[in-house]
């Protein structure tokens, strides 16, 4: 095997082997590039991320965002990342040194270590476990304790209320989410990622839609974005857990926040929208009689990651999008919206799917057994919207003693305009 | 080789951390030890090819049993300030209580996997004795599959498993009863 051909395919491990002889130190020296490779680029594209976000809420704001440094500013953040590294590491007095500097490293570990198991082309996975989604789930429940280590370490009671509250967020939130995403291993028959993408003979985004939203609602939840982002109420708890933070150790909660709006990203690309794949195009060539398998294709392994990226950067814009224009809710409304809500609901979604797929006969098509579920999804997504709309009537009654309608108070915005 | 070494540094990492537990003052470093010591034990799954068992070693112990404690600690005692013994009068009890224990697990390891324990003289072994065989890459790969089945399958273990099913929802009612206010009449 040829430089080219593991260019090619983006498969430099055989390359590797033959170069230098197999032998276990080729492994390990295999591995050691592996992680230097994904932990750079996550920690590379980070700094692109911050200035997409930073521009494309300029834009929804009606503003310019960062012009200055480098072409459409895009230097920016390395010019933010200069000052936050110069600045003095400071320890308030008073701290737990080592709980207080040790967060910041450990909630970066946790982000970058679930990477490990997203994969980017057909090629190109840092290492594909059977418990891949439940190692991602894993890692995410347990880097919760670095918020705790954050707030309990600055000895400040601002820091360490905020990181209560972050953590009853984030481990209430859990629940739906590894509700919701059962439903997909439970159709793709495995919990790991490249397994699942090459299950979905359609993506389960048009399969499951109830499962995908109540992912996609518990990945805002989970890092903390809008209109979850309590985790960060200036008019309440200052800044949060990280309130006694500065420099380059608030610079890694920062990271940290971004790696994990970007991951929850790339599950959502790879659960539910197919992921390197193009499962719709597949499905489309089928019917005309052409058998089209991406990965198959020489270069396919580059396609791949192009129409991962692409797939990345849309569900990405949508985190954007939603923070540009969502306000914030209040902390009881989180926590009753999820027990009383999704959790229920992302459950009754589950025995669903379970009883269905067992129902539905063995020899139905993707798309017969596709569009069973979608229907019953919408079904089942319809009555929650319906009862969450009653609920809402009632609240509103209650609170102002008389029928509320929210059609003419809809219609009064629209005529103002 | 490269074996022994990872589980050497895993060993010590987890009897370090277990040991600080129970000697260090100060009860947050305590329970961050803790969390040490139940990763060190995820780190011996991961050895043994156990992935999943790993996975849910994190999830259970780490992210959520340790969190428990210490929001316990945090909502029960002055923890900015608390300096106190780890050494109460129970010592004596908790040391007699700890040898036996020592004792059951020496014992039970000794029979199944001591020199002429068990594993190497029942017929129907997995591993032969002598140097370690690894396991077949396809066994490992189907692990979780099979671990789904036996737990819902009747010659496997449904019993055990729809009974601690149903103890750990007694468990969840039971913590709603104790936490829910008293409406008034």
């Amino acid at each position: 095997m040829t430089f080219l051909e593991a260019l090619r395919d983006l498969n430099f491990a055989p390359f590797i082997r033959q170069a230098l002889g197999g032998g276990l130190w080729v492994e390990i020296l295999i591995d050691v590039l592996g992680v230097v490779v994904v932990s750079t680029f996550c920690l590379l594209i980070v700094i692109f991320l911050i200035w997409l976000e930073r521009k494309v809420l300029a834009r929804m704001q009606d503003r310019i965002g960062p012009n200055r440094v480098g072409p459409f500013g895009l230097l920016q953040t390395i010019a933010d990342v200069i000052k936050l590294l110069v600045k003095e590491p400071f320890t308030p007095a008073g701290a737990d040194r080592l709980v207080y500097n040790i967060a910041p490293l450990l909630i970066v570990i946790a982000a970058l270590l679930m990477w490990a198991v997203i994969p980017f082309s057909p090629s190109l996975i840092g290492t594909d476990l059977n418990i891949g989604v439940f190692y991602i789930l894993a890692v995410s429940s347990a880097s919760v304790v670095c918020i705790l280590f954050a707030g309990w370490g600055s000895n400040n009671k601002y820091a360490l209320l905020g990181a209560f509250r972050s953590v009853s967020q984030l481990v209430s939130y859990e629940v739906p989410m590894v509700v919701a995403l059962l439903i997909p291993i439970l159709l793709a028959r495995s919990m790991s990622t490249n397994d699942i993408i090459i299950a979905q003979a359609v993506p389960y985004l048009l399969v499951v839609p109830v499962s995908a939203v109540i992912f996609f609602i518990s990945a805002l939840a989970e890092t903390g974005r809008t209109p979850f982002d309590l985790l960060e109420a200036e008019s309440e708890i200052v800044a949060g857990f990280h309130i006694e933070y500065s420099g380059m150790k608030f610079g890694m909660f920062f990271l940290a926040e971004f790696l994990g709006t970007l991951l929850m990203s790339a599950l959502m690309v790879v659960i539910y929208l197919g992921g390197w794949n193009l499962p719709l195009l597949s499905l489309a060539l089928s019917w005309i009689g052409v058998n089209f398998d991406l990965a198959a294709l020489p270069g396919g392994s580059w396609l791949g990651l192009l129409v991962f990226f692409v797939k990345l950067f849309l569900v990405y814009f949508v985190f954007i999008w939603i923070r540009g224009t969502l306000p914030r809710v209040r902390v009881d409304q989180i926590l009753a919206f999820n027990w009383k809500f999704l959790v229920p609901v992302s459950l009754a979604a589950l025995l669903l799917v379970a009883v269905l797929d067992k129902l539905i006969p063995a020899g139905a098509g993707p798309v017969a057994r596709g569009g069973i579920h979608l229907i019953s999804n919408l079904l089942l997504g319809f009555a929650a919207l319906e009862l969450l709309r009653r609920r809402g009537r009632e609240e509103r009654l209650a609170q102002t003693g008389e029928p509320a309608e929210p059609e003419l108070v809809e219609l009064a915005v629209d005529h103002h305009h | 080789m490269a074996e022994q070494i990872v589980f050497s540094i895993v060993a010590v990492v987890t009897l370090v951390s277990a040991f600080i537990v129970v000697t260090d003052r100060n009860l947050f470093h305590a329970a961050v030890a803790l969390m040490l010591s139940f990763l060190g034990v995820a780190g011996f799954y991961v050895m043994l090819n156990a992935g999943f068992l790993a996975a849910a070693q994190l999830l259970v112990y780490i992210g959520a049993i340790s969190i428990l404690i210490i929001f316990a600690i945090m909502m029960t005692r002055r923890i900015m300030t608390t300096n106190e013994s780890p050494v109460n009068s129970q010592w004596v009890g908790a040391l007699i209580a700890s040898v036996l224990l020592f004792v059951l697990v020496a014992g039970a390891v000794w029979t199944v996997w001591g020199p002429t324990g068990t594993v190497f003289t029942s017929p129907n072994v997995l591993a032969p004795p002598g140097p370690a065989q690894g396991v077949p890459d396809e066994v490992v790969a189907n692990s979780v599959v099979e671990l789904g089945r036996l737990f819902v399958s009747a010659d496997g273990y449904v019993l055990p498993f729809e009974l601690v099913s149903v103890l750990l929802l007694a468990a969840l009612v039971g913590a709603i009863v104790v936490a829910r206010t008293e409406r008034e009449q």
